[in-house]
This record gives structure tokens, sequence and C-alpha cells, in this order.
């Protein structure tokens, strides 16, 4: 059968999400010849739709319906409800996300092995090691043309990467380049190269940065074998007797519910709302929502211990040129306790426009140290800090008493740091003032955490049922046509921006699920 | 303007279809420059008033009055559509004038040293008053387009064909 898909069509696999992971798998399976819908919450947006416009380009494309937070961490207070900075449309926050592509290294995935235990986190290994995802990487890696990798060639470095290279090479760093990143250094599958454009995070203009909107959807498309439905939010998923899912009730553009039947259902929604569409999917059989019999749904929530260093020169930088994120210093990547905490992390080239540097350089700062910051801001430089955090029970997403427009109880995202975090923290904080105190700083400006775009973890991939949600596959544990296709997967974050490893997941899952139905398992 | 010439006493004016702002120069002189806001909820005292508080939250001595004033027209367009809102800005003002008679014996705009008009905010910075006017700031002054290029930020470069050919890596004192 062609697409578009009948709601009645029960051979489907329904896909909830576009973005990273359920562009990515839906794309797969439509080119492996599975009908395949995706259900995308948000709206369809092209290239030529994108706006270079901070405020605008957030009205346009970020998730901002209202969640809730708890906990300790600075967001919870500055952006109340506002938690992730992600997306609601076609393609998801691949749209949003920076292009930056990196590897777990091989610790990474045994970090209980490696750290030992760590009061108060819940490290566990995962149920597959580097080993066996190299391939995968490597298909990813070719597919969204990681500079880098493939023979293709490094993106040219722009004025902020000049600072950042210059002041860490001063102080004796050595892995430091314009980063693997999934940005078109050279013309390539069918996608021009980059124009340095410096509006990354607002949907690249160019279509040189990959993306499921440009580089996935419209391949699996071409297919027949994929039909994407934007405008759909996925309200629960339905079950029979048995305790399998039969398919997935959603709001369409006009609120109206609709039941779209399926042969196998994958949740790719990012860690917010994938655990809040598990649990609100709790029924007589599954009182505590679906997949979670080992109660692990929603909890060990991570988003990675974060932070920016704002350097100030006396002369101009305009950070704000060129490609965001090309630029990357991979020292402290490493494991080494020796520094005070387990795990590294990443410094990569970062900057914001004006408006936004004014919203989050300081939040809820004012007066005249505040305002000599901002007049500072041609001369400015900027990194941001990506770092393991450690997953915690308790930091979790649950249902509150409150609803959105469709019923639906809206999600509530609790955090507090872990000790190591503030420890990691501190630690790039202290390094990202000596890069550029080394080249000249006038000062340097510590800058929390904004809110999260690497939200991982609440559908956590367990070797055992009892410890996670999710198998070696993304399969859930408990109902074998019930998957998993985001980061919510992610048993522990890694140093690392998440988007490889969630392509390298998806189409790995592909394979998978692909292979079970041939096999008629599924 | 530097510190250096910064106004020694404000007034304003309604002249028209806008605001004058006054300045009086220590050497005696009166300078003005008309606002095109217009307070039309507001009290004109009291848009004038919030115009300072505005730019003693964000002080950019090279900012005129009348970025501040185009932010602080966003609050009083809200206060025409709402009473409660009108009511917040007129019973803040109100009360901060009050504080700095009772502190300097003038209104709150007519305290010459910036650094009595800021204690007169830290004192009430957790008020919904004070975050009001604060938070407004963050996107009613610094997302307007024309003052970006006095910070050096270009704005949208797409349809310019981004900074390929623009220096993106222009950087040379490093």
């Amino acid at each position: 059968m062609p697409a578009p898909y009948d709601k009645n069509d029960d051979s489907v696999v329904v896909i909830i999400g576009s973005g990273a992971g359920g562009g990515t798998l839906g794309t797969q399976l439509a080119l492996k010849g599975i009908d395949t819908v995706i259900l995308e919450a948000g709206s369809r947006h092209e290239t030529w739709d994108f706006i270079n416009d901070e405020w605008d380009s957030f009205s346009q494309l970020a998730w901002k319906d209202k969640r809730l937070t708890s906990g300790d961490w600075r967001v919870a207070k500055d952006f109340p409800n506002l938690p992730a900075w992600i997306v609601k449309a076609v393609g998801g926050s691949s749209v949003h996300w920076a292009g930056a592509s990196l590897r777990f290294q091989e610790h990474e995935f045994k970090t209980k092995t490696h750290y030992g235990e760590i009061e108060g986190a819940t490290l566990l290994d995962w149920p597959i090691d580097l080993e066996e995802m190299e391939p995968w990487y490597a298909m990813a890696e070719d597919r969204m043309g990681v500079t880098r990798t493939n023979g293709i060639p490094g993106l040219p470095g722009n004025n902020n990467f000049k600072v950042l290279e210059a002041g860490a090479r001063k102080i004796g760093y050595k892995e430091v380049h314009t980063g693997r990143m999934a940005i078109n250094s050279e013309p390539r599958d069918g996608r021009a190269s980059c124009l340095q454009i410096g509006f990354c995070f607002q949907g690249c203009k160019s279509g040189a940065k990959w993306s499921t909107l440009v580089a996935e959807i419209p391949k699996g498309e071409a297919t027949g074998k994929l039909e994407v439905r934007p405008d759909c939010q996925v309200l629960r998923i339905e079950h029979n007797d048995e305790g399998r899912v039969t398919g997935v009730v959603y709001a369409d553009k006009e609120g109206r519910e609709q039941r779209q039947k399926a042969r196998i259902v994958c949740v790719a929604g990012n860690s917010i709302e994938s655990p809040r569409l598990l649990l609100n999917s709790h029924s007589s059989k599954f009182p505590d929502g679906l997949a979670n019999s080992s109660g692990e749904v929603g909890r060990n929530y991570m988003r990675h211990t974060t932070g920016s260093v704002y350097a100030i020169f006396d002369k101009p930088v305009h950070m704000y040129r060129g490609t965001t994120m090309a630029g990357i210093v991979r020292d402290e990547a490493k494991h080494d306790t020796s520094r005070g905490f387990a795990g590294g992390y990443e410094f990569e080239t970062l900057s914001l426009g004006l408006p936004f540097m004014a919203a989050f350089l300081d939040p809820g700062k004012w007066g005249r140290d505040f305002a000599s910051a901002m007049d500072g801001y041609r001369n400015m430089a900027g990194i941001w800090i990506v770092g393991e955090d450690m997953p915690r029970a308790e930091n979790r997403v649950t249902l509150s008493d409150e609803t959105d427009d469709f019923g639906m109880p809206i999600p509530d995202v609790h955090f507090d740091d872990h000790p190591n975090d503030n420890a990691m923290r501190q630690h790039a904080y202290t390094q990202g003032s000596a890069i550029y105190d080394a080249v000249g700083a006038v000062r340097t400006i510590h800058t929390p955490p904004y809110p999260s775009t690497h939200n991982l973890g609440t559908n956590r991939m367990s070797e055992k049922a009892r410890d996670g949600v999710v198998n070696r596959y993304g399969q859930t544990h408990d109902i074998d046509n019930l998957f998993v296709s985001d980061g919510s997967q992610f048993t522990t974050g890694a140093a690392e921006n998440p988007t490889l490893t969630i392509v390298a997941l998806a189409l790995r899952q592909a394979d998978h699920i692909a292979g079970r139905m041939s096999s008629g398992e599924i | 303007m530097t510190s250096l010439t910064r106004p020694t006493r404000r007034g304003f004016l309604k002249v028209g279809s806008g605001l004058l702002a006054m300045t009086i120069t220590p050497a005696g002189t009166v300078v003005g420059r008309a606002w095109a806001q217009m307070p039309r909820s507001t009290k004109p005292e009291t848009f004038a008033t919030l115009v300072q508080m505005s730019r003693d939250c964000y002080p950019h001595d090279q900012l005129e009055d009348r970025y501040y004033a185009k932010a602080v027209d966003i609050l009083d367009e809200a206060a025409r559509a709402s009473e409660e809102e009108l009511n917040l800005l007129e019973e803040g003002v109100a009360a901060l004038d009050q504080s700095a008679q009772d502190a300097h014996g003038v209104d709150y705009a007519a305290i010459e040293n910036e650094a009595d008009r800021v204690a007169l905010l830290e004192a009430i910075a957790d008020e919904p008053f004070k975050q009001k006017v604060r938070s407004n700031l963050v996107v009613g002054l610094y997302n307007q387009k024309e003052l970006w290029p006095i910070f050096g930020y270009e704005g949208a470069s797409a349809d310019k064909g981004g900074y390929i050919d623009r220096g993106f890596d222009d950087i040379a004192w490093l």
C-alpha cells in the first residue's frame, strides 16, 4: 500500500515524532519497503520558511506548550514553564541542533564499570558497547555528511573559533579543531555547502545542515512508503487484552480525536514527551503506564552538565558570524578523576544574538554590571560546556494535575544537580576562563545552563527488565511491538552531543524491526 | 551620552503627539528630545518615571531615552486593556516616588545620583512592579532592531548571503 495510509490500516508502523530518532527511523523503514506513518505534533515549516531572528524563530519552531519544573536547577527559577529549548515541528529538534556529531567513547557505554558506585547516582552499563555501535556510527556519519569523516573536509573556522583555538592552544590543549559537524563543508547529498549564516539554531536557511526535515524525510516520502502527518499530537497508545499495542489516539489539527491503528508503535517524542505519553497511556492492565513494570519510565532524566563562558575583549570578535558550533576542544572529554569528578566534558563554540544574550547571559540580573557586559557584545567570544551528568532516580518526568488543551496531563520536569555535575561545571568554568584569559580577555562571564536542549534517559536501555524500560534495540521490555526511538533510551549521557548516537541507534533499530517483521515475530 | 554629561535634572513635557524629555545640563541650558511615544493610559509623569527606571535597570549610556520609551510603551499599551496592569504601574510609581521623597525629598526621576535611584530599585527588586518593568525590557529593549547596530549585532544574514564573503573569519588582532 502506498502512502497516505488509512487510519484503520493495522499493518503500518506508527512512529510518534519526526526528529533525529523518529525521522531517521521512519525514513529507513520506508527505504526498506515498510509502510510507515509518522505522527508529528508540530507543523511543517520548510527551509525557506525559517526566520533569521531569534524571537520570531522561537515563536515559529519551539515547543512552547506549558510544562512545569521543580528541583534545585536554576532553570526552574528563571524559566519555570520552559525546562527545554526544543522544537515542535516536522524534523523535531534536528531543525534546531547545531550539528556537532561525536561518537561516544568506549568507557561511556560502561560507566558503572568505569566510574564505580557514585552515591546519589543510578549509573548503569549500557547493554551495548562501542564496538557493536561502530558500524552504525559509520553509517550515520556517512548519511549525515559529518565533516572529518568519509574524507569530508572540516568547516572553516570563524572568528569565535579562532579566539577559542588561540586560547586553548596557549594553555596547552591539543585536540582543538572545527569539529565533526553534520553541516556540509562542500556540496553533498543534493544539499549546498555552508554559507556561514550564523543562525544554525533557527533552522538552516542554506540547507547545509543535516536535519530529518531536509535530509531524511523527503527520501522516505519519495519511496511512497512514508506518510508524515503534521499537527497531530498523540494522546495515548492503546493495547489489546494480550497487552500488545494496537494503535494510538491523537488530536488532529482541529483538535478532534482520531485513532490510527498500528502493527508496531515507536515512541520518539524526545525525553519529556516520550515518558509523558507512556505514563498517560495507563490502563487497568497497566495502571502505572505502558512499559513501566520497572517503574523506570520518566526516571533518570539527564540534560548534560552545561554552562557557557563568554569572554569580552578590547577588540571586536563578532562571534555570531558563521557556523555557531564549528569549534571544539576535546582534551577534557576523558574520564580522569584527578580533576575531582567522574566523566568528562567538551568545549564547543557557541554564540547567541543580542536578543537571546539579554535573556540568557544571566537571567533576571539587572544593573550596570549586567548592562556593561551587554555593551561588550561586539567584542565577545563564547563557548558551551557539554559534559556527562549523573543519572538520578528522582530526576524525573511525571504527570502533573494540570492538563493541556486536549485534556492530557502536562509534564513536570524535576532536576537536582548531582555534586559531580557541580564539580564538573566549576572545573569547566575555570578552564574556560583560562582559555580566554590566555588571549587577553578583559572579563569572563560564567553563564548558567540554558533550558535543556539535550534531554535524555527517561526510558533507559538496560540488560535486565527491572533496571530500565527498553532492551538493547530500544524495544520495551514489557511489550514486544512497542519501541522507544529517541534519546530517552540513553542509559547514560556521555560527554558528547547526543544526535549522532540517536541516529545510529535509529538505523540499527530499523534493521531490527525489519528483521523481526519479516520473521513474523512482531 | 557619557556619564560626564549625564543630566543633572530631568523634566518631561507633553508636546503635540509625544513627550519631550528635557534635560537641564550643569551649564544651565535646557535640551530636549521628543519621543514618538505618547502615553495613552499611564500619566505622562508615570510614563517618564518608567523610562528613567528602565534606564536604571539596564543603563546603556550610549542609548538615547527613546529606546527605553519604546520599551515602556509596551507596558503602557498593555495597561490600556487592563485596569489591573494600569494600577500596577501607577501604584508602583507612586510608591517609588514616595520612597524617593522619604529618602531624598524629591521624586524618583529627579534624584540626581544613579546609585541612589538604584538603591531604591534594589529595595523593591522582588516586587511584581519592579519585576514587570525589568522583565519587559529583556525583549522590549534588546529586541529593538534599531539598536542592534549600536551593540555591534548585525541581525539577519541569510538575505545577504551569510557571512561567507562578509567577514566570518576576519579577526586580525589575535
